[in-house]
């Protein structure tokens, strides 16, 4: 895990190599995260995977966040480690919500780590975040015909309230 | 079903020297049966003895609710306890019902073990329509009955939405014992012996939900009341030793509705 100083480090030399693709860092709880331009995804995994120095190999996981009401709403998170020092570090991808009719989009990396081809239907499947360029994006986990994307915080949370004893009066009429 | 039938050695007396010419006699008797050489009253008592009668619709169902076959098929953590079921320690093959087949056109009981995603719902609907008739489903657990905890978007609340249930096992999960339970309780509604509900049992029909509004305390049943306490009062206090002073004789009970049941969402207080 690298240190805040060497977060920053990173952060830098990542400013030198593709500028403009870091918008922020932050070091928390002991994890790095460095914030970054959905366009360069891309490129900027790729130089955390091949600059000497750096090494972040081993894609571990892809998941998608809802933070709404915050802006940007959605975000992407990569989570990289070096397993020759075990060292791990986050990169969060944020993309703006383009509202109603629109899904939020960022360009696949299912063909440079085929292990995110998975993950990166399940992000779709529960966030609706279209990664473009993905040989096959489609539902992994909910049913194919599933309207709506379940684990954004706007989405119902489903189900039927249960009458208990101590709740039955905020229910009039419910058994009739 | 009740079967009354006496075996043939299981009266007689083992320690005489005479047991074996006992069996020899009613072999004998039999023997004569099936020649025709029985007649009048020792014809009765040998029918009587050696036949058992009963209605063909009985057996069958006595032989149906004792060689039920289970579907292999487990949903989520229930199939654990409906696992050891099976096991030497519970061993649901007191019942007749330990042969878990592997496909639903052999099984006659599906065992719905777990929670039912709605991904899977149209599978389990497919495996049921698969079984052939007669078939069961025993729904085992708070999840497969009502959604349990899981109360959410991917969930089905309660199997009973897609597919008939006959058992609701209540339990998160059930022990093997309440999944035996409620297996027996369905070999009773096979062989048409219902149980008869707990209402029935402990004298407590009136409280259903639907007849709450019976028991309500009604104008004229508080006036009564109160007419009732007038009297006794104008009749001045009882003499000593008498039971029930006016001031025991109970009011009408308070409506329900009457009692605030929690506090006022901006004040905190009771109104």
């Amino acid at each position: 895990m690298p240190d805040a100083p060497g977060l920053e480090l990173i952060r830098a030399d990542l400013n030198e190599a593709h500028p403009d693709a870091i918008t922020g860092s932050y070091y928390e709880h002991g994890q790095a995260c460095l914030i970054c331009d959905p366009s360069k995804i891309r490129e900027v995994l790729a130089w955390l995977r091949d600059t000497p120095g750096q090494e972040y190999t081993f894609l571990a996981s892809v998941h998608g966040v809802d933070y709404l009401p915050a802006e940007p709403r959605f975000g992407v998170h990569y989570e990289l480690l070096n397993m020759a020092r075990v060292e791990r570090i986050r990169v969060r991808a944020a993309l703006e919500d383009p509202g109603e009719d629109a899904l939020p989009e960022i360009p696949t990396i299912s063909d440079e780590w085929p292990t995110a081809d998975h993950q990166e239907r399940e992000v779709y499947d529960f966030f609706g975040i279209v990664f473009t360029g993905h040989p096959e994006l489609r539902r992994i986990l909910m049913p194919e015909d599933y309207a709506g994307w379940p684990q954004r915080r706007d989405f119902p949370i489903g189900g039927e309230p249960v009458i208990f004893t101590n709740t039955e009066r905020d229910v009039p009429g419910w058994y009739a | 079903m009740e079967v009354k039938r006496e075996k043939i050695r299981a009266n007689l007396p083992l320690d005489e020297p005479d047991a074996n010419k006992a069996l020899h006699v009613r072999q004998v008797r039999a023997r004569d049966l099936l020649r025709g050489d029985i007649e009048g009253l020792d014809l009765e008592k040998v029918v009587e003895e050696a036949v058992l009668t009963t209605r063909l619709d009985k057996v069958l169902n006595w032989g149906r609710a004792n060689a039920i076959f289970p579907a292999t098929f487990g949903l989520a953590c229930c199939a654990i306890e409906m696992m050891s079921v099976v096991s030497p320690r519970y061993d649901i093959a007191r019942f007749g019902a330990e042969a878990m087949r592997a496909s639903p056109r052999q099984a006659d009981m599906l065992i719905l073990s777990g929670r039912v995603s709605i991904k899977m719902a149209p599978v389990v609907r497919r495996l049921y329509d698969q079984m052939l008739e007669p078939k069961w489903v025993v729904s085992m657990g708070a999840c497969s009955s009502s959604g349990g905890m899981f109360s959410n978007y991917a969930v089905v609340q309660g199997a009973d939405k897609f597919l008939p249930v006959d058992i609701h096992v209540p339990g998160c999960p059930p022990r093997p014992e309440a999944l035996l339970y409620g297996f027996n309780k369905l070999q009773r509604l096979i062989t048409g012996n219902p149980d008869i509900g707990w209402r029935t049992r402990y004298s407590a029909h009136g409280t259903e939900e639907w007849a709450r509004d019976l028991g309500k305390v009604t104008d004229e049943a508080r006036d009564a009341y109160a007419a009732a306490r007038d009297i006794a009062e104008a009749a001045g206090p009882p003499p000593s030793g008498s039971p029930g002073s006016p001031v025991d004789v109970p009011g009408p009970p308070q409506e329900r509705a009457d009692v605030p049941s929690k506090p006022d969402r901006d004040t905190g207080r009771f109104i």
